[in-house]
């Protein structure tokens, strides 16, 4: 029935529509992050979601990640004498790539959806419009502080979980690999650059302010009711995670580069 | 001299897709009068406010609001605009992450910056107002009945004291005597502060008591309009089904039988 090269093109220009609008969104979720009126409150609400409320699950990813990651090189390591290793590749492993990935990944599965589902609902019952009638600018009042709360939120999430991640490694390392526990501290922190911890501190920044931003940005632009929210918030799941693992590879390759 | 109307719209319309809703609309809202728009569902009354509001954008068309072209502006002229609106939402429109107060107050603490206890005093006036007690100020918008919801949402569109007020069927879901009370509040607020309203509503009752002057809306364009006291004698077969409530008429309506 339709034209499979038509179907392309316009495949191509429905993508090309959304990237443009997604920039204009992020855009301005930005520009009005820095212009007041602030609002402190809503700023702190979302700092409290994104960030404490995240606490417990990431600080059991990064826990069980740190112990299983032992374990694993370990083995591997095994292979050719170098379990000297372990407490060093661990370290950053976890601060590299692991602890800001997984803390993305699950913080975009917990939060972005719940945002997307929060706004949307705004927008199907009319509160956006009811924001604007009152005086309020939705960008600075319901975008900005997620993006803020993201952008900072984040790499203290990621922090933390480093800290719990290298400590499961230490346990595994430990009390079921028996290496002697000064000897392994000593291994982790001697190989262990800045770099690697700025590098994973960066990349969570960058991941804060895509979940933010990939569920604001679904959240305000669904329509259709319950079933439209739905969408959003499974869209900003989908979203937000890809653009983790793609950006996560650009970054990499930057810090990589120098 | 000839005085400039409070919002004027000339030869308004608006679309979706390929569907026409507005199709030529004229009508003009003088300083302190208060129409009222009737018509029947689905007839573009709520997407006629909104286009006036900025929140939909009619495709051809002006529309002043004393006397200054409103369609398409942006920034900070469209918020010095929308600060003299108030807006009642035909679904209510609450906040429902704030509590019933903090709806109230919201033009009043964050369009104007009024400190919070002070915004609170004005919220709880504004609440006892429309029939509501303090201690329904604490609850959440979710925990109160349809018909509360709806009042508090009056609340909040006067809290603001703006000088043009829209309604959007400010009576539908209220008992016939808060319905009454409703009606007297609207006409006590353009008396006594001078307000300029446009409502919608279904409700001829409540028309007739809060109307200077009807206006009709059919298929995209307004059919008939004159002072309230002149609806019984239109001598207009559309506003005579309408207002008698009749099926049999001009007006078809769209059911389809088998
Ligand atoms: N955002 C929108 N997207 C698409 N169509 C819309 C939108 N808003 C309104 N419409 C359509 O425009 C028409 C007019 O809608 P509107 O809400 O103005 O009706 P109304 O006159 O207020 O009716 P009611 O008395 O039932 O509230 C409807 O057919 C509706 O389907
Ligand atoms: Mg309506």
């Amino acid at each position: 029935m339709t034209n499979p090269v038509a179907l392309i093109g316009r495949i191509f220009l429905d993508f090309l529509a959304a990237a443009g609008r997604l920039s204009i969104f992020a855009y301005n979720g930005i520009r009005y992050a820095f212009v007041p009126p602030y609002y402190p409150r809503a700023i702190g609400r979302q700092m409290l979601t994104i960030g404490y409320f995240s606490l417990p699950v990431v600080g059991l990813t990064a826990l069980f990640t740190g112990m299983v990651l032992a374990l694993q090189i370990y083995i591997g390591s095994s292979r050719f004498n170098a379990e000297s290793a372990v407490a060093s590749i661990v370290v950053i492993g976890i601060t590299r790539e692991l602890g800001p990935v997984l803390a993305g990944l699950i913080v975009a599965g917990r939060v972005s959806a719940a945002m997307a589902a929060e706004i949307g609902t705004m927008r199907v019952t009319e509160q956006i419009d009811a924001l604007i009638t009152l005086s309020t600018n939705p960008f600075k009042y319901l975008m900005a502080p997620r993006l803020i709360a993201g952008v900072t939120m984040l790499p203290l999430l990621v922090a933390v979980a480093d800290v719990i991640g290298v400590f499961g490694g230490y346990l595994v390392g430990t009390r079921t690999l028996g290496f002697n526990p000064a000897a392994y501290l000593q291994n982790t922190f001697d190989y262990l650059h800045t770099e690697d911890v700025v590098s994973g501190l960066v990349k969570a920044a960058v991941f804060g302010f895509i979940i933010a931003l990939m569920g604001a940005y679904q959240g305000y632009f669904s329509k259709g009711g319950a079933q439209g929210v739905g969408r959003a918030a499974t869209n900003a799941v989908v979203t937000a995670s890809i653009l983790i693992l793609t950006t996560d590879y650009f970054i990499t390759k930057l810090f990589f580069a120098r | 001299m000839t005085t400039v109307p409070k919002i004027e719209l000339r030869d308004v319309h608006k679309g979706f897709g390929s569907k026409k809703v507005l199709d030529g609309i004229d009508l003009s809202v003088n300083a302190g009068e208060s129409v009222v728009v009737i018509g029947g569902s689905g007839t573009g009354k709520s997407v006629m406010l909104k286009s006036i509001l900025g929140l939909l954008r009619p495709e051809r068309g002006s529309i002043l609001v004393d006397g200054e072209e409103v369609v398409g502006i942006r920034g900070n002229a469209r918020e010095r605009v929308l600060r003299k609106f108030g807006m009642l939402f035909q679904g209510s429109a609450l906040f429902d992450s704030l509590k019933v107060w903090e709806n109230v107050a919201f033009g009043l603490i964050n369009g104007q910056g009024m400190p919070r206890p002070k915004a609170k005093e004005v919220a709880l006036t504004k609440l006892a107002e429309v029939g509501l007690g303090a201690d329904v100020g604490e609850l959440n918008p979710a925990e109160l009945s349809g018909g509360m919801q709806k009042r508090v949402a009056l609340a909040r569109a006067i809290a603001a004291e703006p000088e043009i007020i829209f309604f959007d069927e400010p009576t539908t879901g209220l008992d016939p005597i808060m319905g009454d009370v409703i009606n007297e509040l609207i006409v006590s607020s353009v008396k006594k502060l001078g307000v300029t309203t446009l409502s919608i509503t279904h409700d001829m009752a409540s028309a007739r008591k809060i109307a200077d002057r009807i206006a009709m809306i059919f298929e995209g364009k307004i059919i008939w309009q004159g002072p309230a006291s002149a609806i019984e004698n239109s001598g207009n077969a559309y506003v005579d089904q309408f207002i008698h409530g009749r099926a049999e008429g001009p007006i078809r309506m769209q059911v389809r039988r088998p």
